[in-house]
């Protein structure tokens, strides 16, 4: 067991682990204390001052220090609160200001801007008091996924420190030095043009303004008001238990029902569910699965619902592009599925039919424009937005969330299993999976459906588990910092497995570049992925149908339209290419 | 220094590209390696340009940007070669109120380049130095071992007009 110390923290006595430092400590007893650039894990380096307190150790005299990086020790004595503190923290963000364009009123993150609650905490009333030279930057538009606004850039370098750490990519970073310092690509590229995988890690990490998704919701508003367009939504597995963050609900509330409300008060023609399409992609792949190990195919398969994980495969990895699945993502085949069987189905044109999905992921964006993603000759998906996006919209439409009552999604693409719930936590496809490859595999039905070992909130889990004749081992990782290790000791001979699922971001879509921004405040002490996750494993547990396979709609689609699983018309509908693409 | 990619062609050798193959087989596996190899890139090629960057990137397997990042810290890298002629004006105080700002400024506009950078057919390239100790003559120019003093901007063109081979 860890030791203890015992500490003074404004002249109270406290009994706190040894490794701490000063701002878990306070954390632990209740106590905040405001930081910027402290990450846990990922960015601690002591740089934006503004968790400045004083500190009493010994015989030395009180002095100011960084909380977030200064150790506890044996009888120290730490305050606050002091007035010496209080000036220190207000002069750093009088000086932050001196070089921010200070653009709250038209600011995507005004209302959940680090800098800005501060500043209203600190009674900051002179916004201009260091007025001088400012440097004006370039707004960087040129991804498809995302913006990069270096005049609310802080340079608290959460983006580059995730981006190098969490990825182990690193193509965001700090450039020159003292006043011209920016974060900034090597050879000042523009973020469209360099091997940036979308994941949109930065931006969850963002204090401010300074980086944001590509707002598309004006573009869905229009659609919307067309009545020449059959305007169709699905929602990814994981907004069900994140959206509703945005409305002040605890972290970890699944808002389904209120969710299905508001899209249809939005003015959907149909509002369906991305789990069908996560089930449509397990036959799919579960079958691709036992067609390559029967066939001597390349192994291990790898999945690709992650966009991400894909980009990140393609720039940096493509000696395992023949590894990875050809199954389109679940976004993909929901919008092949709404362009062919339903436009079938319901008569209308597939170019008439617009689909919007909301997605936990900024890749998705990126995703949309895909080659080899359009079934009916027209894009399968047309807008992809984040659950952040969503949520805007749902205010700006003047809805108001909390009050809504639960609905169900609409038939006939609603209907959906536990299996696919699943799909947005860590593991969740390959339990998904094996849920359906076992059974088919062995013919009979499985005792158990849950595959423990492959859950949890690990960067790396393997399993091995006995099917038939045959030891079918398997890995998950999800970041790309833990993919790449894994993907390593493969390249390297040191382990073999038949099937591998890569999610791009850690823990995996509830956890995703899309998701409601939760502040440092909440995210340095909560287990969001955790606790996200818990929420899509008892939606799972709650639901009648549990294996993919079994989704009556799935057996439906297939008998009325696709023909067999794997078959040519499921092929030229559900599958797709991937190109290599450049490192630099 | 100016930090967007130099506009002069690279023509980085066989002999240099092995010569740099070598440092980061020797450095690779160190901690903090990063700036051993950009200083002796640097002395293998003079500069360290976009296509050297990648080749330690790779060679590494450390990110572009983390390599830029270090380049465009330490005003010891350069991310543009020397010119056939490289000229520096010296803009220390004697030189500066007399008018070596002026000059800077005409001789920039001459050659289309700003500070640290090279002309694309790489004859020329212009620096903004500090005191050489020839406050005398200032303002002061040096183009290589040559030295300009006592200059009006209008001498600017009758000067390089004698690098014109």
């Amino acid at each position: 067991m860890m030791e203890n110390v015992n500490i003074f923290i404004n002249g109270v006595s406290y009994s706190v682990p040894k490794n701490f430092t000063v701002l878990e400590a306070a954390r632990q007893v209740g106590i905040e204390i405001p930081t910027l650039c402290y990450l846990k894990e990922i960015n601690e380096i002591g740089a934006c001052r503004i968790c400045m307190v004083e500190v009493a150790e010994g015989p030395r005299p009180k002095r100011l220090v960084t909380a977030c990086v200064y150790p506890v020790s044996e009888g120290m004595q730490v305050f606050t609160n002091t007035p010496k503190v209080i000036a220190s923290r207000r002069t750093t963000l009088e000086l932050i200001l001196s070089t921010h364009d200070k653009k709250c009123l038209t600011c995507v993150r005004s209302g959940d801007c680090e800098l800005q609650k501060l500043c209203k905490d600190y009674g900051i009333d002179d916004a201009n008091r260091f007025a001088g030279d400012r440097t004006e930057y370039d707004v960087d538009a040129t991804a498809a996924h995302m913006v990069r606004d270096n005049n609310k850039c802080i340079l608290c370098r959460r983006c580059s420190a995730t981006c190098a750490k969490i990825q182990d990519i690193g193509v965001i970073g700090a450039n020159d030095r003292g006043f011209a310092t920016h974060i900034g690509c090597a050879f000042e590229k523009d973020l469209g043009e360099i091997a940036c995988i979308s994941c949109g890690q930065c931006i969850v990490a963002c204090p401010t303004g300074a980086l944001y998704e590509k707002d598309q919701i004006d573009e869905v508003m229009d659609y919307l008001a067309d009545p020449s367009k059959h305007v169709i939504v699905n929602t990814a597995p994981s907004i069900r238990v994140t959206l509703g963050e945005c409305f002040g609900n605890p972290v970890g509330t699944n808002v389904k029902g209120k969710m299905v409300a508001a899209l249809r008060r939005l003015g959907f023609a149909g509002v369906f569910d991305t789990d069908l399409a996560a089930d449509l992609t397990i036959v799919e792949e579960a079958n691709e699965l036992l067609q390559r190990v029967k066939n001597g195919g390349v192994l291990p398969m790898i999945t690709s619902c992650s966009p991400g994980w894909v980009k990140y495969c393609e720039h940096y990895m493509p000696e395992f592009i023949p590894n990875l699945s050809t199954c389109k993502s679940p976004q993909q085949m929901f919008g092949a599925l709404a362009k062919t069987y339903y436009a079938d189905k319901m008569g209308i044109d597939p170019a008439d039919i617009i689909v919007v999905s909301v997605m936990p992921c900024t890749a998705k964006k990126f995703e949309v424009g895909r080659d080899g993603e359009a079934a009916a000759g027209v894009p399968d998906v047309d807008v992809a937005l984040t659950t952040r996006e969503l949520a805007r919209l749902i205010d700006r439409a003047g809805i108001r969330f909390n009050e809504l009552p639960d609905e169900e999604f609409d038939a006939p693409l609603g209907e959906s299993t536990g299996a696919a719930v699943i799909f947005g936590a860590t593991g969740g496809v390959m339990e998904a999976a094996l849920r359906t490859a076992v059974e088919w595999l062995t013919g009979d039905e499985l005792k158990a459906l849950e595959f423990t070992d492959v859950r949890g909130i690990e960067g790396i889990k393997e399993a091995s588990y006995k099917v038939g004749d045959l030891e079918v081992k398997v890995a998950v990782a999800s970041s790309i910092s833990c993919a790449k290790k894994l993907l390593t000791k493969i390249k390297n001979g040191e382990a073999t497995y038949h099937f591998i699922e890569i999610m791009g971001c850690p823990g995996g879509c509830v956890n995703g570049g899309g998701q409601p921004v939760q502040p440092a405040s909440v995210r340095n002490f909560t287990d969001l992925r955790g606790i996200r996750a818990a929420a899509l494993y008892a939606e799972d547990e709650s639901l009648p149908i549990r294996k993919s396979h079994e989704n009556p709609t799935i057996k439906k689609i297939y008998e009325e339209y696709y023909g067999e699983i794997g078959g040519h018309k499921a092929h030229e509908a559900f599958h797709t290419h991937y190109v290599e693409r450049n490192r630099f | 220094m100016t930090n967007k990619k130099t506009s002069v062609p690279f023509n980085g050798t066989p002999e240099q590209e092995q010569a740099l193959q070598k440092v980061i087989e020797a450095h690779k596996n160190e901690r903090g390696a990063l700036m051993p190899v950009l200083q002796e890139a640097q002395e293998i090629y003079g500069y360290l340009p976009l296509e050297v960057q990648e080749m330690i990137a790779r060679g590494m397997d450390v990110p572009l940007e983390e390599i830029y990042g270090v380049a465009t810290f330490y005003s010891q890298f350069t991310l543009n070669p020397k010119g056939k002629y490289k000229i520096s004006v010296c803009l220390g105080t004697a030189c500066y109120v007399k008018g070596s700002g002026d000059i800077f400024d005409r001789l920039s506009r001459a050659l289309g380049i700003g500070n640290g950078e090279c002309t694309p057919d790489g004859k020329f390239s212009l620096e903004a130095c500090r005191c050489i100790g020839a406050c005398g003559l200032a303002p002061v120019i040096t183009i290589n071992d040559d030295v300009y003093g006592r200059l009006v901007p209008d001498d600017v063109e009758k000067i390089l007009a004698k690098y014109a081979d």
